[in-house]
């Protein structure tokens, strides 16, 4: 008969084990602030189908010290998100060569942050023209 | 001999199927010096504090894979990771992490097995040739395009490092993938189209969700991670370009 018995480790608690893990959850869970910003905007888009006072009421509980508040933490959340967004994206892209060298993860990553950077800044040129 | 030796202190995770409802600790004191592995440490328990502690090991030098194990909770090869790098603080050794353990240090890598067997991983050649057509050609380009998943060592470490395939053992997992990936982006292999089937199944390359450890930990650089994440997107171009063009393993 088989001596066997093979044991198997609970995997609970798995993310707190590693601080490779922690970090994963921290950058996973900023996704929540991307979509929980969309959902403000898009409340923003349904007040503004309502009609100019509905509208109006959106924009000053926008201008209100705690949403000023949330807009800084969401901004910070947000930032963080594109970073790590950035840097695990030379590991889910086939290689790309230039010249017949591969290009390196830190100039993909690098690229990509300027791109987030420029488009951001082309957006806040764009809101100070035409917001007014 | 051990008079100007430093002592370090390594905890050992000992499991005996035979005797233990579950894995504990056990700490050992060392003499070690400053060239010493921990592999050599682990070594020099079983020579002089126990004899029946278990472990896989064979060549010493990083190129056999046998001998990983969770170093301070890292996924790491014992014989690449020196005991002088730890002292003077405790060194905790434990069998991979995600795999059942069979004894002590020691886990069972028959899924795993599996999982290699099911890849296909050798060259299935495009159309049949015969010997007089002579060998195949290869450019220095198309070698370009699997060597670097040539170097996999199927250690399993990547398996070690990756949460998926803790949460769900039937993921075909980073380190058979890489392999997968290594014949398909091989210019003489014409099976991309039958291994999609298990690329795209349940077991496939979607239970990734990119934590990207695996590649981290890879003592060979294979980059595991790459390998699944160019594989959703291969799988999710099977899926929708046969609605324009059928063919493909995909069902």
């Amino acid at each position: 008969m088989s001596k066997r018995r093979p044991y198997v480790r609970s995997m609970e608690g798995w993310w707190k084990k590693n601080p490779y893990f922690v970090e994963y959850m921290i950058h996973e869970s900023t996704a929540l602030f991307v979509a929980g910003y969309a959902f403000v905007l898009l409340v923003g888009l349904i007040r503004l189908g309502q009609g100019e006072a509905a509208w109006n009421g959106w924009l000053e509980a926008m201008q209100s010290p705690l949403s000023l508040i949330f807009h800084l933490v969401f901004l910070v959340a947000i930032a963080y998100h594109t970073y790590t967004w950035f840097k695990i994206m030379p590991i889910t892209m086939p290689p790309i060569i230039v010249g017949g060298k591969r290009v390196g993860p830190g100039v993909i990553t690098g690229s990509g942050l300027l791109a987030a950077v420029g488009v951001s800044l082309v957006m806040l040129v764009l809101v100070f023209w035409f917001g007014g | 001999m051990t008079e100007n030796l430093k002592i370090i202190e390594i905890e050992v995770l000992r499991y005996n199927p035979e005797s233990d409802q579950e894995p504990h600790l056990e700490v050992y004191s060392v003499p070690f010096s400053d060239d010493m592995s921990v592999l050599q440490g682990v070594q020099y328990i079983k020579d002089n504090f126990d004899g029946s502690l278990t472990f896989r090991w064979s060549c010493r030098m990083a190129i056999c894979g046998s001998c990983g194990m969770m170093i301070n909770g890292i996924p790491k090869l014992s014989c690449e990771t020196f005991l002088r790098d730890y002292y003077p603080d405790r060194i905790r050794v434990e069998a991979m992490a995600h795999f059942p353990i069979e004894k002590d240090l020691v886990v069972d890598l028959s899924g795993f097995i599996e999982k290699l067997e099911s890849i296909q991983p050798y060259i299935i050649p495009k159309e049949p040739r015969s010997l007089d057509q002579g060998e195949y050609i290869q450019s220095p380009k198309q070698f370009n395009d699997y060597i670097q998943f040539t170097s996999c060592i199927n250690c399993t470490l990547c398996y070690a490092a990756c949460p998926q395939f803790g949460l769900n053992p039937d993921f075909i997992g980073p380190g058979a993938i890489a392999l997968l990936h290594r014949y398909n982006m091989d210019s003489r292999d014409g099976a991309a189209a039958e291994r999609m089937e298990l690329v795209a199944s349940e077991e496939g390359v979607f239970n990734c969700s990119a934590v990207g450890y695996c590649s981290e930990v890879c003592p060979k650089h294979v980059d595991p991670a790459n390998a699944v994440n160019i594989n959703k997107t291969n799988a999710a171009k099977d899926y929708f370009l046969r609605f324009l063009s059928p063919k493909g393993g995909a069902k």
